[in-house]
């Protein structure tokens, strides 16, 4: 089908390529527009959540000093708790978008700069994890595929299913107990009980530097790994078994290709496109994992920082936190829609 | 669900009588075949091992639930009360060791699945009643009502759902019930989707004309002959929601949103996370809880694949 669609896409796009053009710029800007709204939808639930349920944030704030009704009052006027609530909004959805998250009062810094500084080690987190992730659920799942039903398949399945079942906290616990504490069975602690380094080495471009990140990052890797990599099994799974029985296969194997040869090059880049945007759209469900894994390996990531904010309870910090992750998710799926529409001449024609 | 099909006309409308007098006491006849279906469903779900294993794990946590409280005294939960020696390896006569207090491991993992399946309950409860309400008003309301909520569901969809759970619960305050809340409020858009694609396809069928003709109100359409005809898929996604609603239970208590007087899972976890039990190499306080986790929502899941699976074999043919 792939060469079927390269021979004639230069026909019809030809004549018609005007109105494709313009078409793809109506279509980026439907996108665009969708996510700017999902933001406003989300500068509103974020206004619902933080400004609008808690009862009094100044009693919050300043619970278990002793405060004054004039200082709790001049608290209030500070934070703009005495206006009206549309002004209240307006002013927050100024803020955010201006990059003003807000002040922690627990850390004595703006939240935006907490959140910056906590952001490339999510990143690196998250990225490994996903390039793994990838890699090896598109390995597995190809061929789980390829044959459905065979004991390759079979066993990915169960395993996909069982690491499903398992809260990514626990399997993280569990790793961190066997090969991080050197107490269980022997066993030494191969790898750091956590951080993002050793400490009281210095930061920047050494490579024993890099070395000594890439040696804390195995185990909540790991972690992560285990769960997401099942999502990928499942996706590119389904999408081979979806071109297995195609008629360009049997045009293939009739040339007299070998199975994997037909496989490698004529199933499995067809297969790859629509697996190749829904990594994007699982940012959202990564997220969450990349949470707890941070908070049990210590890793000064944004997970681990709403962590630390939920316990205090310091609620700007949290409300900036979601807001970026949510901001995040908003941005993936934008580049997922657009990928896809970019990588698949088929859904262009349509 | 293919039972329910010719539902019994709408109820209030006086004028019915006359027009549908002779195919209506041809329902009243037909009526108590609707459980055979359901039996028979039920057959087919336990001939599958996995069904069948399912129903066995989920039987056997809920009887053992409700079962604790004859064999377990709360002096058995109390941190001051407890007798054993502290943070002690299953070699010492309790059969899955201690935990930092000197309570036994094993007591507290039964008294466990108590809180995580009655907020597994609850949280589901609270999804379907959210997801069945959305989706049903969406698939009736066509019009901008329904492309409307649509809007919000994909939005919701798209949000990430543990910062979202993290932000409501933290407001809301520590406890069961705002984790049952946050839990409802992150989920319930897979119901409604599922729900609304039912509720449209229900709606395509001529007896909805009929009772339309015959006078039905919305409310009467609804609650009358579009509910009853997807209560059963309602029922079935329940199951895959238990799942997901105590895994999520079990993460936020984990995180320290839940009641942190009261006995779960999670909060096993979260006591052994916090008092050290990863340094001190005590395996036998973080794996049981897990294990029982893993078992618990395996169950679930098996059993609303192989509802889903009979589900489909049916469907398919046709």
């Amino acid at each position: 089908m792939s060469v079927g669609v390269q021979l004639d896409a230069p026909a019809v796009s030809g004549p018609e390529e005007a109105p494709e053009r313009s078409e793809f710029w109506v279509y980026l800007a439907r996108k665009v527009g969708a996510a700017i709204v999902s933001f406003v939808m989300l500068l509103v639930v974020g206004f619902v959540i933080f400004s609008l349920i808690p009862s009094d944030p100044v009693s919050a704030l300043t619970r278990g000093r002793p405060t004054s009704d004039a200082q709790m009052n001049h608290l209030r006027a500070q934070l703009g708790l005495d206006k009206p609530l549309w002004e209240r909004f307006l002013t927050f959805v100024g803020h955010t978008v201006t990059g003003n998250l807000g002040y922690s009062y627990e850390y004595h810094q703006s939240v935006s700069s907490l959140i910056a500084d906590r952001l490339w080690p999510t990143l690196l987190l998250m990225g490994t994890s996903t390039l793994i992730s990838i890699w090896l659920g598109m390995w597995l799942g190809i061929r789980a595929g390829w044959n459905p039903g065979s004991v390759l398949d079979r066993s990915a399945s169960a395993v996909s299913l069982a690491l499903w079942s398992v809260p990514t906290f626990w399997l993280g616990l569990i790793l961190l107990v066997v090969f991080g504490s050197g107490s269980v069975g022997g066993i030494p602690a191969i790898f750091p009980a956590g951080g993002l380094q050793t400490q009281g080495t210095a930061g920047g471009l050494a490579p024993s530097h890099i070395l000594d990140v890439g040696w804390h990052l195995v185990l909540p890797c790991l972690t992560l790994v285990a769960v997401i990599f099942a999502q990928y099994v499942t996706i590119m799974r389904s999408s081979i078994i979806d071109e297995r029985g195609n008629p360009y296969l049997l045009t293939a194997r009739a040339k007299g290709l070998r199975d994997e040869v037909v496989r490698r090059r004529h199933a499995v880049p067809n297969a790859l496109l629509p697996s190749v945007t829904v990594i994007f759209l699982q940012v959202g469900g990564m997220i969450g994992g990349a949470i707890t894994v941070e908070v049990v390996y210590s890793w000064p990531g944004l997970g681990y920082l709403t962590f630390t904010a939920l316990r205090i309870p310091d609620l700007q910090l949290l409300e900036g936190t979601f807001i970026v992750f949510s901001a995040a998710v908003i941005i993936c799926n934008l580049i997922a829609d657009l990928l896809y529409r970019a990588l698949d001449p088929r859904v262009r024609r349509q | 669900m293919s039972a329910t099909d010719q539902s019994r006309p709408p109820q209030p409308p006086q004028q019915r009588q006359p027009a549908g007098a002779g195919p209506g006491a041809d329902i009243e006849e037909k009526a108590p075949s609707r459980l055979v279906p359901v039996w028979r469903f039920t057959v087919a779900v336990l001939r599958m091992p996995s069904g069948l294993f399912g129903v066995l794990v989920m039987l056997g946590f809920v009887v053992l639930a409700l079962a604790c409280p004859l064999f377990i005294h709360p002096s058995d939960l109390s941190v001051t009360q407890a007798t054993g020696p502290l943070l002690a390896s299953p070699r010492h006569g309790y059969l899955l060791g201690t935990d930092p207090a000197g309570r036994s491991v094993l007591t507290l993992v039964l008294w466990g699945s108590r809180t995580s399946l009655a907020i597994g309950v609850m949280a589901t409860a609270l999804t379907m009643v959210l997801g069945a309400t959305i989706g049903l008003l969406a698939g009736h309301f066509q019009g901008h009502v329904g492309r409307l909520l649509m809007h919000v569901t994909d939005w919701f969809i798209a949000l990430p759902s543990l910062p979202l759970a993290i932000a409501l619960a933290a407001v809301l305050g520590q406890g069961a019930a705002s984790i049952t809340i946050a839990i409802g409020v992150t989920s319930w858009t897979g119901t409604a989707r599922l729900v609304r694609a039912q509720t449209l396809a229900v709606e395509a069928r001529p007896f909805i004309e009929r009772a339309r003709a015959l006078g039905a109100t919305d409310t009467q359409l609804i609650t009358r002959q579009v509910l009853p005809n997807v209560m059963p898929l309602i029922l079935v996604s329940s199951t895959l929601t238990v799942a997901s609603a105590i895994l999520s239970e079990a993460t936020l208590t984990f995180l320290g949103l839940g009641d942190p007087t009261s006995v779960s899972w999670g909060s096993l976890l979260n006591n052994a996370f916090m008092q050290g039990a990863v340094t001190a190499g005590a395996w036998w306080y973080l794996v049981p809880p897990g294990i029982a986790i893993l078992v618990i929502v395996l169950g679930f899941t098996l059993v609303g694949r192989a509802v889903e699976h009979v589900l489909n074999a049916r469907v398919q043919p046709r």
